[in-house]
């Protein structure tokens, strides 16, 4: 690999995994999504750093030009997250949807039981009465 | 993601248990059949987004075709006074934070019904489609069979209900699929005028409802669970403000969703309730 593409490389993935502890440090980003990111960045960093394991591993996947293999694993890891990430986006989905239900239900039952209580309470004291 | 499903069920049930003394009646966990006896306990349920012009209309329309019949109006996020409208018609209203859809809207209606014991469903429109005279035959049928979900077909019987090409092909070939494997005649899948009884209420009310567009799919998942669904002709009006939710790009969106949900569906374990 070119030394100026490893350098470049060497310092984005350095970079990358500072700025996620970072963002961890700072309670931006959780440390459950925090996990991909590193573990990516790392692999990426050992890559780039060591290159009898890019050569190795560029011989295991079939890639002539060494920067294809650095590009072919960043292209997996963000399909990857991507998935990752529309699977929580539906979760999330479903978890608002069922709150927004429920919610709605229990508003209504609310207002109807503060009608209820305010009839009742006609005729009587109404400071006896809390407002729900 | 199985474990975190579960503990937010429990956690639902668990607030529907503390919110017991809400009810009048106690409340029938998800696995119990509801029982069907002399009487009915029935609801209308009636989803509405920005309907002002014809939900006043609609609900009385109900309340002169079948009185005494408690009638929810579900305000989906509505910003005109379709809930005012509603509530001063004497219907009783949930009305949800925002916009979130027609099947979800509808869901949290028969949530409301699950939660209050009731034992049969009617859902219909808001915008006037469903003519409300048809809901006794929609009761009539659903008493006096043991189908589960009695559905008003806009294409059964003498209808003059028209619309366009390219909607009359899409309901041709779900309706083809979903008799296919209902082994059931379906002519209109997409008619939100159904009535549903018993258990199935508990399905609607279930996770394995989909929310977008219960359509073809839904009715062959209720199929898949041992559910029976029948025909009966309604009469439908075209609707009045012209604001599918089959209509524009959101066409291809359906199109490609029911395919995939019919197909999926084939392809799962039959859920339990």
């Amino acid at each position: 690999m070119p030394p100026r593409i490893r350098i470049i490389a060497i310092l984005i993935c350095i970079f990358l995994v500072a700025y996620v502890f970072e963002l961890v440090r700072r309670r931006h980003l959780s440390e459950e999504y925090s996990m991909g990111w590193l573990v990516a960045g790392s692999l990426m960093l050992m890559l780039s750093i060591s290159e009898g394991l890019l050569v190795w591993i560029s011989n295991l996947v079939g890639a002539t030009l060494f920067t294809s293999t650095l590009f072919f694993f960043g292209l997996i890891f963000l399909v990857t997250i991507c998935l990752h990430f529309s699977i929580r986006i539906s979760s999330l989905t479903n978890q608002v949807r069922t709150l927004t239900q429920h919610m709605g239900i229990l508003h209504s039952e609310k207002q109807s039981l503060e009608e209820q209580i305010e009839q009742n309470s006609l005729g009587q004291n109404p400071s006896k009465l809390e407002k729900l | 993601m199985n474990q975190l499903k579960r503990k937010q069920t429990e956690w639902i049930e668990e607030q529907s248990v503390s919110l017991e003394f809400f009810s009048e009646e106690p409340i029938t966990p998800l696995h119990q059949k509801v029982p069907l006896g002399d009487s009915h306990k029935t609801l209308i349920v009636i989803p509405s987004f920005n309907e002002e012009a014809s939900i006043g209309q609609v609900l009385n329309d109900v309340k002169e075709n079948v009185p005494g019949t408690p009638i929810l109006v579900v305000n989906d996020g509505s910003v005109d006074r379709t809930a005012q409208i509603a509530e001063e018609c004497g219907a009783r209203v949930i009305s949800l934070p925002y916009n979130s859809g027609y099947g979800v809207a509808l869901q949290t209606g028969y949530l409301y019904a699950r939660k209050h014991n009731y034992s049969i469903v009617v859902q219909m429109d808001a915008d006037g489609q469903h003519d409300p005279a048809c809901i006794q035959d929609l009761l009539n049928a659903v008493k006096n069979s043991a189908v589960d979900v009695i559905i008003g077909s806009r294409f059964l019987g003498q209808n003059t209900y028209r619309t366009s090409i390219a909607r009359r092909i899409g309901m041709f070939v779900f309706g083809k699929l979903a008799s296919l494997f209902c082994q059931e005649r379906v002519s209109d899948p997409t008619s939100g005028f159904q009535a549903v009884k018993g258990k199935a209420i508990d399905f609607v009310a279930s996770d394995h409802y989909p929310p977008d567009y219960p359509d073809a799919d839904f009715l062959i998942m209720l199929n898949r669970c041992g559910f029976t669904i029948r025909e009966i002709p309604v009469k439908m009006h075209p609707s009045k403000i012209n604001k599918s939710m089959h209509g524009g790009p959101q066409s291809i969106y359906y199109v490609f969703k029911m395919f995939l949900s019919i197909f999926v569906t084939l392809l799962r374990k039959k859920p339990r309730i």
